[in-house]
C-alpha cells in the first residue's frame, strides 16, 4: 500500500548544528516528488529523516513531526528498523553486497533478517523484483553470479530490485543516477515512472532536467549562507516550479543565476 | 622550447637491451679477478663488489648515452633490487639451515614417539608429546583470545564512542608491546594465587599466550572491519535489517577473509613463544593430553631443552624447529584456503 507523507515543523540536527530548519511538506501517495537545490542545502539529510536513516550518524537528531500513512515516525515506541522496512532507500553509489550473488542481493532483505522463505517463493520474489526493476531480461541467466559483476547502471537497478523486494510503501532515492551514464540514467528514469504506480517516490537530484522529466512535484531547498540551516524554499507542481515559480530564489536557481 | 624538449626526449638514444647484461657479466668478471688476486675470493665480497661495479658502470654509461633521468631510474632500480636481495639473505639462509639440519633426525618416528626411556646418545625418541602440547596450548590460547579479540574489535568499530573506546584502544596498544616473559609471569602469578604454588597445567601457558595474542587479534580485526565500506552497512539498515544482524551477516561476512588472515598471523606470532611457556607449563618427556593437569612439553621448550643438553639433542632441537615451521606453514596455507573461500568474488 503506497502511503502519503506529511512533514510538519521538521528541524534536523547534527549535534548542536542545525542542518535543516522548519520544513513543512505534504507528499501524496503514488506521486514522484523531486528535491532539488545546491550542494549542502540539506536535501539528502532531509531524505534520510524520512526512513530514520539520519540517526545512524552519531549525534544526529530530529525535532518535529513526520507522518507516513498517519503514523508518526518519531513517535514513542516506533522501531526505526520497522520504519525502514516500510520506507525503502536507494543510494547515490550502487552498493550491492559484494559477498552475495545477484539473486541473494535481491533476497537480502529476507535473508539478512533470518526470515525463512521456500525455494519457489524465493525464485518468485527474485523474478518479480528484478522484473520490477527492469533487470530481469539482462540477468536471468546469471542469477548466481556476484552482484559486483554487473555494470554500474545494472548494479543500481539491482539495488532498486533489492529495495522493492521488501515491498515498502515509500521509496526514497538519493541521487540515484549521479554515478551513471546517460543510457543507464534513462533506464532508471523510465523505471521511476513505472514504479510510481505502486510506490510513493521521493528523489533527490542535482539534475534539473531529470527533476522536470520524472517528477509530479518539485521541492527546492536552499541555504543562504554557509553555516545557516538549509530551508525548503518552496514546493509546487513540477510544471509550475519550472515555468513560473513564486520565489525569486527558485527562479534564479532553475535558470542558472546564482547569488 | 617545450616542443624542443619533447622532441629531444622522444628521439633520445637508449642503451641497447643487452647492455645491462653485458655490464653485469663484466662487473662479475672484474670482481672475480680482483677477488682471486687477494687471499682467495669469498662469495659475499665478490658479489658485493660486483653489485657496486655494476651500479657505477651502468649509471655512468646511461648518463652519458640516455641522460640523467634514465640514469637515475636505473640507479634506483638497482638500489631497490639490491635491498630486496639483502632482505632475502637472512630469510633464505634461515630456511636452508633449519631444513638441512632439521632433516637429520626428522622422520615419521620423530613425529610419533615421545622421549620416555631415551638417554645418553640414543638417536631414537621424538617430539610427538611436544607437538600435541604446542597444538593444545596454542589452540586453547586461540579459543580464549579469538572471541575476546573479535568482540572487542566489533565494539571499537561499531559501537565504541568517547573516552571508553579511547581507553580501550590505548590499553590494546600498550598490551601489544608487553614482553612475553611478563605475560608468562602474569599467568604464573594468577594461577598461583588461585590454585596454590604447586599447580602446573597447560592452561596456564594458554592464558599467557592469550595475553600476548589478544591485542594482535583486536588490532588486525579492527583494521579489517574499518575497511568495510559504510555504504554496505547503510544498505542493510535501509532494508530494515537490525544493527546486530547487519554486523553479523554483512560486516563480518564481508571482512571474513581478512579476519581469518589476521587471526592466523596472531597464532603464528605466539606459537613459537618459549619464555612464558618455560615458566608456566614447564617441561615433560612424555605425553600429556590433559590441559588442566600437570606439566606439558611444547615444541619451542623442547627445542630449547634439547639444545641445552647438547650432543644428539642439538639435532633434535633442529628437527623440532623444522616441525614448528612446518606447522606454521600449514596454518598459513589453511588460512589462505579459508580466506579464498570467503573473499568477495569480483566476476
Amino acid at each position: 500500500m503506497p502511503q502519503g507523507i506529511q512533514v510538519k515543523d521538521l528541524n534536523i540536527f547534527y549535534g548542536d548544528f542545525r542542518a535543516v530548519a522548519d520544513v513543512d511538506m505534504e507528499i501524496e501517495s503514488n506521486s514522484v516528488t523531486a528535491l532539488i537545490g545546491p550542494s549542502g542545502c540539506g536535501k539528502s539529510t532531509f531524505l534520510r529523516t524520512l526512513n530514520r536513516m539520519h540517526e545512524v550518524v552519531p549525534g544526529a537528531r530530529v525535532e518535529g513531526n513526520v507522518q507516513i500513512g498517519g503514523v508518526d515516525l518519531y513517535g514513542k515506541g516506533v522501531d526505526p528498523v520497522a520504519v525502514r522496512r516500510e520506507v525503502g532507500m536507494v543510494f547515490q553509489r550502487p552498493n550491492p553486497f559484494p559477498t552475495m550473488s545477484i539473486a541473494d542481493n535481491v533476497l537480502a532483505g529476507v535473508k539478512l533478517n533470518n526470515r525463512r522463505i521456500s525455494r519457489s517463493d524465493a525464485a518468485d520474489l527474485v523474478e518479480r523484483s528484478l522484473r520490477g526493476a527492469n533487470l530481469w531480461k539482462e540477468v536471468k541467466d546469471r542469477l548466481d553470479r556476484p552482484g559486483s559483476s554487473l555494470s554500474g547502471g545494472q548494479q543500481q537497478r539491482l539495488c532498486i530490485a533489492r529495495a522493492i523486494a521488501v515491498e515498502p510503501s515509500v521509496l526514497l532515492m538519493d541521487e540515484p543516477c549521479s554515478a551513471l551514464d546517460p543510457i543507464s540514467t534513462l533506464a532508471i528514469e523510465e523505471l521511476i515512472s513505472q514504479l510510481k504506480e505502486r510506490y510513493t517516490i521521493v528523489i533527490v537530484t542535482h539534475n534539473m532536467q531529470q527533476a522536470a522529466r520524472v517528477s509530479d512535484r518539485t521541492g527546492f531547498f536552499n541555504i543562504e549562507n554557509t553555516g545557516d540551516p538549509g530551508r525548503l524554499v518552496e514546493i509546487d507542481d513540477t510544471a509550475t516550479m519550472f515555468s513560473n515559480p513564486s520565489q525569486r530564489a527558485t527562479e534564479d536557481y532553475i535558470s542558472g543565476r546564482f547569488g | 622550447m617545450t616542443a624542443l624538449t619533447i622532441e629531444r626526449d622522444i628521439q633520445a638514444r637508449r642503451l641497447p637491451a643487452r647492455a645491462p647484461w653485458l655490464v653485469g657479466a663484466g662487473a662479475l668478471a672484474v670482481s672475480l679477478a680482483v677477488g682471486s688476486l687477494g687471499s682467495g675470493p669469498s662469495v659475499p665480497a665478490v658479489v658485493a663488489l660486483a653489485v657496486v661495479l655494476y651500479a657505477v658502470t651502468l649509471y655512468v654509461l646511461s648518463r652519458a648515452v640516455e641522460g640523467p633521468r634514465r640514469a637515475t631510474d636505473r640507479l634506483a632500480g638497482i638500489a631497490v633490487t639490491s635491498a630486496f636481495g639483502l632482505a632475502m639473505i637472512p630469510l633464505v639462509s634461515l630456511v636452508w639451515i633449519v631444513v638441512s639440519r632439521g632433516l637429520r633426525l626428522f622422520s615419521i618416528s620423530f613425529l610419533s614417539t615421545d622421549m620416555v626411556g631415551i638417554f645418553g646418545e640414543m638417536t631414537e625418541g621424538g617430539a610427538v608429546h611436544a607437538i600435541v602440547g604446542t597444538l593444545l596450548v596454542t589452540g586453547a590460547a586461540a579459543l580464549i583470545s579469538i572471541p575476546v579479540g573479535l568482540f572487542t574489535a566489533i565494539y571499537l568499530v561499531e559501537y565504541g564512542r568517547g573516552p571508553l573506546a579511547r581507553a580501550i584502544t590505548f590499553l590494546v596498544d600498550v598490551m601489544t608491546g608487553i614482553p612475553s616473559i611478563v605475560a608468562g609471569l602474569f599467568a604464573f602469578a594468577l594461577f598461583t594465587l588461585i590454585f596454590g604454588p604447586a599447580y602446573r597445567a597447560g592452561i596456564m601457558g594458554a592464558v599467557a599466550l592469550a595475553v600476548l595474542m589478544t591485542p594482535v587479534v583486536i588490532r588486525s580485526v579492527e583494521e579489517m572491519l574499518r575497511l568495510v565500506p559504510n555504504e554496505l552497512r547503510e544498505a542493510a539498515y535501509a532494508l530494515g535489517v537490525p544493527k546486530w544482524l547487519t554486523i553479523v551477516k554483512v560486516v563480518l561476512r564481508t571482512a571474513a577473509a581478512g579476519i581469518v588472515t589476521g587471526i592466523m598471523l596472531a597464532v603464528a606470532r605466539v606459537i613459537g613463544e618459549t619464555a612464558p611457556l618455560l615458566i608456566t607449563v614447564g617441561q615433560l618427556n612424555q605425553m600429556n593430553w590433559d590441559l588442566f593437569d600437570g606439566r606439558m612439553m611444547t615444541l619451542p621448550v623442547f627445542a630449547y631443552r634439547q639444545y641445552a643438553q647438547g650432543g644428539v639433542g642439538i639435532d633434535r632441537a633442529w628437527a623440532a624447529a623444522l616441525t614448528l615451521i612446518l606447522i606454521v606453514m600449514a596454518l598459513n596455507l589453511l588460512a589462505r584456503l579459508i580466506s579464498r573461500y570467503f573473499a568477495p568474488k569480483a566476476r
